[in-house]
This record gives C-alpha cells, structure tokens and sequence, in this order.
C-alpha cells in the first residue's frame, strides 16, 4: 500500500493509486485545511506543498506523492507563526477565507523561491489562485510584508 | 452545574418594541428580544443573544450565517460594546436554525441594519443587571455601578467585580422592560466603529476553520448527483452496472426531479454513493443516463438575448409614469437613446454546494454552508415530509454565498440520500455541477432613452428593462419583474427630471434564476449610469459636472409623487422594519456627497497618457450610497487594465471599518468580474461553461489600486455586502469609452472591439 508523509507523519493508504492527493488528504487522513475549488487544477484552493513545491493536490496522485514528503497548512507552522500566516493576520486578508489555505501555501512556496517579490512576481506566481471574494489587494500587501518580515 | 434562569424575562416580551424605540433614540427593527430556555442556559443569560458564566467568560450568539462580510464578528461586537464586555473574553458561537433569533436569512446585506439595534439592547440590557448585581452586592445605588471592560466598577469607593463574580446574582434577577435600559452614548462606544479583525481568522490561516464541505459524521458516506443537462428534465432510464464496478462505489439511487419551477427543491437525478468523494466522483463517470430533457431543451441564450432586445424596443407594463414623457420626445431638440445588455452569470463561489445530512427516523440532521437557514429547515421538511421541528439545521462557515447559498436544494439533495441509504451522507457538488447548475443571475436587455433641450439637460427619460425575474424560479407564469427588483435601479432611479416613464417587458423564463450578489442593481446600475456618461458626452460636459446636474439638489424622493405605480420595498425595510422606513429614505444629498468624496480623492481631470482615461458612477442600494472612479488602460491588444479605483460609501455608521473596507475592495473585483469576464451562456438548454477555466473570474492579475472612503455621519446603518458592486461596473466602461471612444453597452467587455 502507498505510503506517504503528510507534515512528518508516514500514514499508509489504502486507496487507488489514481485517487487524487486531495481526497486522500481530506476523505482519508482527514486533513481539512486543503480545500476542493475546482478539480482541474485551476483555482490553487488544494495548494499543498510536494519536497518543498507548491503543487495542486487535485491533480497530483497518490501514486505522484508516494515516498515524498507533503506539507499542508496544518503542517506549515506548529502554531500560525510563518511569516506568511502572520502577515495575513496582520493584514485581515480573509473574508469567506476558504481559498485561503490555498493562497498562504502558494505564498509561502514563492517567498522560499523569491525571498523579494515584486508586483509583477507576485501576479505571477499567484495567479492561479483564485478569491472569490476579491482579497487580492491584501494578498499582495501581505506577501511584501511577510517578505520584509523574514 | 446549577440551572439559573432569569425569571420574569417574558416581561420583556411584553409591549417592549413601541417603548423600546423611545429610549434608543431610535427604533429596534425587530418585535422582542428572544428569551434564552433554561436547559441550554446554566449562567446569566438575559436573553437568547448572550450568556456570562462564573468565569466571566462571555458567550455571543452569532444568528446570521458568516460568509466573509465579518458579520460573525461585527453584531457581536455591537453587543460586546454595549455590554462594556472585554473581547478578550468573548466567545462567538454560530446558531443553528432557530426561530427564536428571528430572521436568519443572511441576503440582501441587511443584517447590520436589521439587528443594530437589538444587539444594542442585548447588550445593554445585560449590563444593567450587571450593574445592579453590583449595586446590591456593595449596597449602593446602581447608577453609582459602571462596567468597564469585564468588570463593574464603584468610583467613589474604588471596588470593583469581575462580570463572572456577578453572574450568579444577576441571573436571579429580572430582566428590565427595553424602555428602562439605558443604552451608551456613541461617543462612548469602545468597539462600535474600530477596525477590528474577524473571530475565525487565527483559524482560517492554520487550516482550522470548518466550512461545510469539512463536516464529518461518523459513518458518513459520500454521493456525487448527476443532474439532467437541461433544466426541468427527468431520468428516463439509467444503468448503474459500470458506475457500481468502481472501487469504493456501494450504491446507485435516483432522487425523484421536482416538477419546474423546483424553486428551492432538488433538480432530482442519479447519485453515486461511495466511501469517499473521489470513488463517487469516479463512478458517476461511468454511469448511463438517458434523460428526458423536458421544454428547456431548445434555449438558446443567443437567440433568447434577441427576444429579449426586441421586446426592449417595444413599450411595455409602464412601472413608473412622472409628467408627461411622449410631449417631452415631441418637444425635445435632441434625443439620445442607447441598448444595453447584460449575461446571465454564476455564483462560482470558492465553495461548492455540499451538505451532510443524516436521516434518524422521523427526524434529519443537517450540517451545511447556508444563507437561510430557516429555508433549509422548510424545504428539507418538505421532501421528507416531516415537521420543521423534527429538522436540525447546524450552520457552518460558508466558503463564499453571494446569494447562491440561500437556496437549500442541496441540503434537501443530502437529507433525502441519507433516507434512502439509511446513514449519514456528505453530498459535494462538483465544480462543473456548480457552474452548470447554479441559480443564475438574471439575463437582462434594456432600452434608454432621453429627451434633451436646448441646454443638453434631460427633459425626458424612458427606461425599459426585460429579465426573467426570480419569482419564476419559484411560479409558473411569471414574467413580470417584482417591485423589488425593479426597484434595483429603476423606478428608484434618482435623478432630477421632470418626466420619467419606466416599463417593464415580459421574459419567459427558462433556467433557474436567483440572487447573486447586487442582483437586478447589476444590469440597472450598468445601464442608468453608462446613460448617464453617455448624456454627458453627448453634450460634451465634463461627466461628474454633468451627474451633479443630474442629482440635482438634495431632497429626499417620494416615490409616489415621482409616480411609481408598483409596491417599492426598499430593501425590506419597508416589510421587515416598518417602523425604521422614515430612516431609510432615498436622499439625493448623500448621493451627491459620495460622488463628491469620490471624485476629490480621485485626481479627476487630471490628464492621462493614450488609452487611458477616468471614468464614474454613483448608485444608491442595500440603504447605502456609492460612488466610484475607476481609472482604466487599454492596451493595443484590447485588454483592459485598471490601475485605480475610488470608491466613497455612505453607509450611516460604521460597526467595522476594516470589513466595509474588505467588503468595497472583493465588490470592485466582483464587478471587475462582471464587467470583463462574466458570460453564461447556454445552447440546447445546456450551460456552455464547466469550470474556472471557461467561466473567467478575476485573478490577483487585474487587481487594482483600490481606495475606499467613508462619508461619517449619524445615520442608521445601511448595507454594505453588496452596494460597492452596482456602480464599479459601468465606471469602469465609462473610463473605457474616455480611454478609447469605445461605448461598452454589452457585457462582458470584448477586448477585440478595443484593438487598435
């Protein structure tokens, strides 16, 4: 059976190799803060992070993540303290806040890639995360504050 | 643990409202203020709103749902300020539906307007038992007792008592009638007004918060529902062999399709029953369905749009009639008359639809992102054909609503699965399900038309609007639009001329139609406020100029006078909160003094490079007023850009700066949505979008430079969820036309026709 390791935890899963990391994190390890947006890779609410890289865990596969080590947000920070999660604190980004889990990790991967964002890095790199309610403007706040903070 | 109950608490029932309004200086909008029961209230619990216990911990009840308008957080801290609680110590919990706390249906950006004043008297109301529990435990005069922040205070001997050491006493006291409770001073509000984070953000950036779709029961099962493509059909026949080979499938059900209009009930189809989300996705993809598509199969947006534009060319159900409008075109010099034209749109809130509900015999219990709870409670009692009592419906976190959320189909979906199978199920819509089976915005074509003098002012206004309204989601035969959608930006519309006729055409309708965020303010507030840029330009005055003309002077509408033939219901106001009506009125002046807050901020008339340009819109609705500058670049290429936005609201009284701020800023980007992006159509019935990756939505790309200011003022609260959407839209398309002499008169905006 796969095994994988979810925030420095091995769990063994009995599921189909296929089953997307998402639904392995949420429906059988019962992780709750990566989230279901779209299915298609095309909103970034399951961002996770696969050997350090923000990957959508609705398009990677157990089989994809098996003997790799995933970070969710739970698994971000023991207690909130990530620069990243601590910027959007300070900056009251959430409205609905679903989306969030999503943002942060995404944040959280370019501030260890680009420790400096500007604009145009952060449009790039987020992107592909979607906020129905409309935070971007405090996203973007948030990761130049994170970023000076770090 | 000791059970204290207060009482004689019903004497607060008792006439409470008509005084109440005295003493507050104001009224309460809302009849009593709901009494806590015994067994669910072992501390000092005044009423069903808030509770202290021996700790001093101070629990709040948060009555309406929490889809990111911070209003969890805001009525609470409108209570914890006038109980001079320390938010330190305050715990929210959300309530489940629950008639005792009155109208839980969070829509129509009403809940601060709505429950301001009772959370005031909640709030106070515990204070004074406080205060006098003190009085009588140092025995002194209570008005010598003040509390502050947690504790009662005794200036002249220096003592004081921690809430919690006064709980015991105070629940043994009676609850004052609402016309003894002394309500605080504004100027002495400690949270009322402060930027204030929400209660759920510590656990919204750990991944801790729990939304609907994170409901777990034990021995939950998971379900993925096909639905018929097209609205109204049904299940012919269906074969489940290949969907049950599945790993992990254990069932394949249909749920019966309610008859059209379904209104709140289930669209019926074929669920996949699994042991998760993934494998009931799997084998719904493997299933066989024949349908029977029913008399939706050949709706055509396109040529539905055409029919709709026809019939905006022709007079219709006049709604409002002021002068005489006929002499004014006669008598005009010139007349400027412009189409427009607005999709039908999809909620597309980050959280899909889903629900858990677990059948017990007899009785359901649910769990689900809900706007209405009380709706879910009715509607899963009726296909279950059980009372509403024997319903428990748990309110989570919503994952966004915008409207979409008030309508309880998939709870009603979840409850009559959980019957079928005998055990607790999660249903989760897919996105695709989502987008493809919303409650759409209305489509909506409109005709305008003014008769202008000699002056370039307007003599003359003809305003025809044609949409499905929602009501024929709900009714056969309705193709009229109700009062309240037309008084959406039509026969509310404020501006200074001396003959106005509104009509009204008929839509047959022919998907499921439904709130989403502004509502019919969408496509009126476009046309009305393009009109009014495009009168300007016409006549080539400067455009906020021209809107001032058009405001005219301040006063306050009698829509009657202005010859409005149709039940207007500003907002609810007038149904929900009569006695607040006078409050509420539509006041030309604040509409001016956001459009002038808006513009002094905005570097208007400022000159811009090529292709750029400013454009503006003031809209009044959800009782609050707003007006926007939005600054757009177009490129070569066609595509837009917008650098800054301006917006002013007047909203009366603000409980929380920093949420109205939030609130302004995703309505900008909502609208920017609307404007540039939003586009359901659909083709043999069927929805043409599946997913983020064809129904566009905005992305942190587009996201402007958005400034928000607030006109301070006395007034009552006024909505704030919604009002920021209705007038960016068509800033942003007048800036279009200053940036490239291109009118927007359709949405969304086609970059191809603004290529160099």
């Amino acid at each position: 059976m796969p095994q994988i390791n979810i925030n420095g935890v091995e769990h063994t899963i009995d599921a189909d190799p296929q089953m997307p990391l998402l639904w392995v994190i949420r429906d059988i390890v019962g992780l709750i803060g990566t989230k279901f947006g779209c299915g298609v890779g095309a909103c970034g609410a399951c961002t996770v992070h696969l050997d350090g890289q923000a990957v959508r865990a609705c398009l990677t596969s157990l089989a994809d993540a098996q003997g790799r080590e995933v970070v969710t947000i739970e698994g971000l920070s023991a207690d909130g303290s990530h620069p990243v999660q601590r910027a959007w604190e300070a900056n009251n980004v959430p409205q609905c806040g679903y989306c969030q889990p999503g943002q942060i990790m995404q944040a959280a991967a370019l501030l260890t890639q680009t420790p400096h964002p500007s604009d145009q890095q952060i449009a790039d790199a987020m992107s592909g995360n979607i906020c129905r309610c409309g935070t971007y403007q405090r996203i973007r706040q948030a990761i130049k504050s994170a970023a000076e903070a770090v | 643990m000791t059970v204290i109950t207060n009482v004689s608490r019903r004497d607060l029932l008792k006439g409470a409202a008509a005084a109440a309004g005295l003493v507050l200086g104001f009224h309460i909008g809302f009849r009593k203020l709901p009494i806590a029961e015994a067994a669910e209230t072992p501390h000092f619990a005044p009423n069903a709103f808030v509770s202290i216990d021996e700790t001093g911990l101070v629990t709040i009840v948060a009555s309406r749902s929490e889809m990111g308008t911070g209003i969890k957080t805001d009525l609470p801290l409108v209570l914890a300020d006038e109980l001079e609680a320390d938010w330190g110590r305050v715990k929210v919990v959300q309530a489940p539906a629950d008639p005792k706390y009155g109208d839980q249906n969070t829509d129509g950006s009403r809940s601060t307007w709505q429950f301001f004043g009772l959370m005031r008297l909640a709030g106070a109301t515990a204070r004074q038992m406080l205060e006098t529990a003190a009085g009588q435990t140092w025995n002194v005069p209570a008005g010598e007792c003040r509390a502050q922040t947690g504790f009662v205070m005794h200036a002249a001997s220096g003592r004081k008592l921690a809430f919690g050491d006064l709980a015991k006493l105070a629940a043994l006291m009676s609850v004052p009638p609402a016309d003894q409770v002394r309500l605080k001073d504004r100027k002495d509000w400690r949270y009322i007004g402060k930027p204030r984070g929400v209660v759920d953000l510590k656990d919204i950036v750990r991944g801790r918060a729990t939304y609907g779709i994170d409901t777990v029961v034990p021995g939950m099962k998971y379900a993925s529902i096909e639905r018929c493509p097209v609205y109204g059909g049904e299940v012919k026949s269906f074969d489940p062999k290949d969907a049950l080979s599945v790993a992990g499938v254990e069932r394949v059900v249909e749920i019966p399709a309610t008859p059209m209009p379904s209104g709140f009930k289930p669209l019926g189809g074929v669920a996949v029953i699994a042991s998760n989300t993934w494998s009931a996705q799997q084998g719904r993809q493997r299933l066989k369905v024949e349908w029977d598509y029913g008399p939706n199969a050949g709706h055509d947006s396109t040529t539905y749009r055409a029919e709709l534009e026809a019939t905006a060319r022709e007079p219709g159900k006049v709604v409002r009639n002021h002068g005489d409008v006929d002499n004014a075109f006669a008598s005009a010099v010139r007349r400027v008359s412009a189409d427009y034209f607005v999709p039908y749109l999809a909620h597309a809130q980050m959280e899909v639809p889903n629900a858990v509900a677990h059948w017990l015999g007899g009785a359901c219990e649910t769990w689900s992102p809900t706007q209405n709870p009380a709706q879910v409670r009715k509607t899963v009692a009726e296909v279950l054909g059980i009372n509403e009592t024997d319903v428990t419906v748990y309110v989570t976190l919503l994952g966004g609503g915008f409207g979409r959320k008030s309508k309880p189909d998939y709870v009603a979906e979840a409850a009559l699965l959980s019957r079928i199978i005998g055990a607790p199920i999660k249903v989760t819509w897919t996105r695709e399900d989502d987008i493809q089976h919303d409650y759409y915005h209305a489509i909506c074509a409109q005709h305008l038309e003014a008769a202008l003098d000699q002056d370039g002012r307007v003599n003359g206004w003809l305003h025809r609007t044609v949409s499905p309204p929602i009501e024929a989601t709900f009714q056969p035969n309705i193709v009229y639009d109700s009062g309240g959608e037309l008084g959406q930006g039509v026969i509310d519309m404020p501006y200074y001329i001396p003959n106005v006729r509104c009509e009204n055409g008929t839509a047959a309708n022919h998907v499921r139609i439904g709130w989403y965020r502004s509502v019919y303010n969408i496509p009126h507030a476009f046309a009305v406020c393009s009109f009014a840029d495009e009168l300007a330009v016409a006549t080539g005055k400067d455009p906020v100029e021209y809107l001032r003309e058009l405001i005219g002077p301040p006063r306050i509408l009698d829509l009657k006078a202005l010859g409005v033939l149709v039940d207007y219901p500003n907002y609810g106001v007038n149904q929900l909160a009569p006695e607040l009506a006078n409050e509420y009125l539509i006041d030309t002046g604040r509409l001016r003094g956001v459009l002038d807050l808006a513009v002094a901020n905005s570097n208007w008339g400022q000159k811009l490079p090529p292709r750029q340009g400013r454009g503006v819109a003031v809209h009044r609705s959800f009782l609050s007023y707003v007006a926007v500058v939005a600054h757009v670049a177009v490129g070569n290429d066609g595509e837009v850009a917008i650098p800054r936005l301006d917006m002013a609201i007047d909203c009366g009284t603000v409980v929380n700066p920093d949420r109205v701020r939030a609130q302004l800023e995703g309505a900008a980007i909502m609208s920017i949505g609307n404007a540039l992006y939003g586009n359901i159509t659909v083709k043999e019935g069927r929805v043409e979008q599946s997913n983020y990756t064809d129904y566009l939505v905005p992305r942190i790309d587009i996201v402007p430079e958005t400034h928000v200011y607030f006109v301070e003022n006395y007034h009552l609260p006024g909505g704030v969820g919604e009002p920021g959407v209705p007038p960016t839209a068509p800033a942003i398309c007048s800036a279009i036309h200053a940036a490239t002499g291109r009118r927007i008169r359709a949405l969304p905006v086609d970059p191809q026709q603004l290529k160099v």
